[in-house]
């Protein structure tokens, strides 16, 4: 009997095993980014830094050179080794808090001067490593371990909406929020963060995929449960489009 | 040796980076060093280089983090307030052992202070200043020149130890206008020794990671030996201090930086009336020259530390001097320079001369 190889592990990501929870999306994103590095044949060519926060660990995930900023500080740090080494690839890998609350000037300025880097942004309404937590962009009503009657918009405000907030930044050359909550979705989001990368190699900016994503654990939910909540209460929230994109048709 | 350029200080230790090699600049405007943002941000394209202006300490120190990453020297300027805004990331840099330099061009505080020239981040540039343990090779110059040789040697010793290093400067020596021999122009330095760590694209190799972390403790504790050994050797190897008119001393002054200059007019003055005074100047503030100070005080009757400061550096000259003779301390805070007549009162007060 024959055997055929379908599908194995890109090159780009590292055989290091996940520490992330049972149904976390966070190694389908992993492995998204990693098999868009190997098409564009950028892994040897590429820096990444991590964030603070459950994706703490992706330097190690990711078989390219990384490092770990301080909490919010990823962009701040890839914007020092593109500036370095500008003939690199460099993307960072955020969270919903460490992009949307403590790094939200980073964020903002690093979109504002069009640095060519690539940010995948993981929002999944909540704070994951330290246990759950409210985020920037906890949903209205959603009760998390610090907003344990639901978060009062009169309060603590709304959630934060990161691509519409970006979108009028002139420095931004493609801009997309894509989810990972079919198998439609994930191949739409591969497009997106392919997009992404090419904007970068291409000089065109900065450029951010916005991935909506879920947290079965903190959430309380299965991971089944968790993607049916999030179609029907994230994706109303935020909406799933393309919000700048320079790019154009790519390959 | 090169022809003596006039030049104002900030400006002098701005041109002695680029002549170090150093190609990459991110910062953000405060007095009193805004005129180092500036010259770099002038002076920088000319040379092909990078010049930044970050929107904020914040972002700056961790700009300068991302790029020492990559094994290219870079470095950043600030003054008292924006130093501490950098301390989380000079934290991760000391951690994540990266190369780098940074020049602290200390004003009167805590808080908001003022924009005179002060010696009051003396704890925080020497003892750590950020959380967890670490030190930075903490360089005071005196003179303009000193200044401009430290920016060389700072970068020198950041990359030999991999440990970051901070140049304390004032308000005073960033402000004032001195002749200065400048180094010879260097080409961009990557430097190459550091090959097996820098971040570059992992093509033909196995990809490296740069971290300050380890979720394990007993590996992070690893960590911390290692940063411990190099500390013991860079107190070895690279401990750095001045005496002056000591030989016969009945009293030492200890003093750094623009106080020491001042000192030394002290001491001219003390000796004209017959009072034999000398001065202990510490070049490196990390590592502290303890043992010098030590062995100075087994024949002095006295030794006196003089800071802008409330006596921060105090505390290390009685480390040293350990009780062997008294340690009386004289100071200005808040950016008000000691003038030495007034010094000189302060030593005869605290000196009963028969």
């Amino acid at each position: 009997m024959q055997t055929k190889v379908h599908m194995k592990r890109p090159k780009s990501l590292h055989e290091k095993e996940f520490t992330y929870c049972p149904g976390c999306l966070h190694g389908v994103a992993h492995r998204l980014i990693s098999e868009v590095l190997d098409e564009l044949e950028l892994r040897g060519k590429t820096l990444m830094t991590a964030p603070v926060g459950c994706s703490v660990f992706a330097y190690e995930f990711f078989d390219v050179d990384g490092t770990v900023a301080a909490h919010g500080r990823a962009t701040a740090v890839a914007t020092g080794m593109k500036r370095a080494r500008p003939d690199l690839t460099v993307f960072t890998y955020q969270g919903d808090g460490d992009l949307a609350a403590i790094g939200t000037a980073e964020t903002i300025h690093t979109a504002n001067r069009g640095e060519k880097i690539t940010t995948i942004f993981i929002n999944n309404a909540i704070y994951g490593m330290t246990g759950g937590q409210m985020a920037p962009t906890t949903l209205e009503g959603m009760k998390t371990t610090t907003s344990p009657y639901g978060r009062d918009v009169n309060d603590v405000g709304y959630p934060i909406h990161v691509c519409e907030m970006l979108q009028g930044l002139k420095g931004v050359a493609f801009l997309q929020r894509v989810s990972l909550l079919s198998p439609r979705d994930i191949l739409q989001a591969k497009k997106a963060i392919k997009k992404a990368f090419i904007a970068q190699q291409k000089g065109l900016g900065y450029s951010l995929v916005e991935v909506v994503s879920t947290c079965p654990t903190n959430w309380g939910l299965s991971p089944v449960e968790s993607v049916e909540w999030a179609k029907k209460n994230m994706l109303e929230e935020f909406p799933l489009g393309v919000f700048v994109d320079k790019v154009g048709d790519a390959k | 040796m090169n022809e003596q350029l006039m030049m104002k200080g900030t400006e002098a230790m701005g041109e002695a980076a680029i002549r170090a090699g150093c190609r990459l600049y991110f910062g953000y405007p405060i007095t009193p060093q805004s005129e180092l943002t500036e010259y770099m941000s002038r002076r920088l394209p000319e040379v092909e280089g990078t010049f930044l202006q970050a929107e904020s300490e914040v972002a700056a120190v961790n700009m300068v983090y991302g790029a020492a990453c990559t094994g290219t020297r870079v470095f950043t300027s600030t003054s008292s307030p924006g130093f501490s805004l950098m301390q989380e990331g000079v934290s991760y840099i000391a951690g994540a052992r990266l190369p780098s330099v940074f020049i602290n061009v200390v004003r009167g505080g805590p808080g908001l202070g003022d924009i005179q020239p002060a010696q009051s981040d003396y704890f925080q540039g020497t003892k750590g200043g950020g959380h967890g343990d670490y030190h930075l090779i903490v360089l005071a110059p005196s003179t303009l020149q000193e200044a401009v040789d430290h920016v060389s040697l700072a970068f020198d010793l950041a990359d030999t130890y991999r440990v970051p290093a901070l140049i304390m400067a004032d308000g005073l020596l960033g402000q004032m206008m001195e002749p200065v021999c400048l180094p010879e122009m260097k080409p961009r330095h990557d430097h190459e020794r550091h090959m097996h760590w820098a971040m570059r694209g992992s093509e033909g190799r196995e990809s490296y990671k740069i971290t300050s972390f380890d979720i394990d403790p007993v590996k992070l504790e690893e960590m911390n030996i290692g940063y411990q050994k190099t500390y013991r050797e860079v107190e070895k190897n690279e401990t750095r201090f001045e005496s002056y008119q000591m030989e016969d001393a009945q009293v030492a002054f200890v003093a750094y930086g623009t106080m020491a200059r001042i000192i030394k007019t002290v001491v001219q003055m003390a000796r004209a009336e017959g009072l034999r005074v000398g001065l202990i100047r510490p070049i490196t503030l990390w590592p502290f020259p303890y043992a010098a100070i030590r062995q100075a005080a087994e024949k002095l009757q006295m030794v006196m530390t003089v800071e802008m400061s409330a006596g921060q550096m105090l505390e290390d000259v009685r480390l040293a001097v350990e009780g062997r003779v008294p340690t009386p301390f004289y100071g200005r805070m808040g950016g008000v320079v000691p003038t030495p007549t007034e010094v000189l009162q302060a030593l005869k007060r605290e000196w009963e001369v028969e």
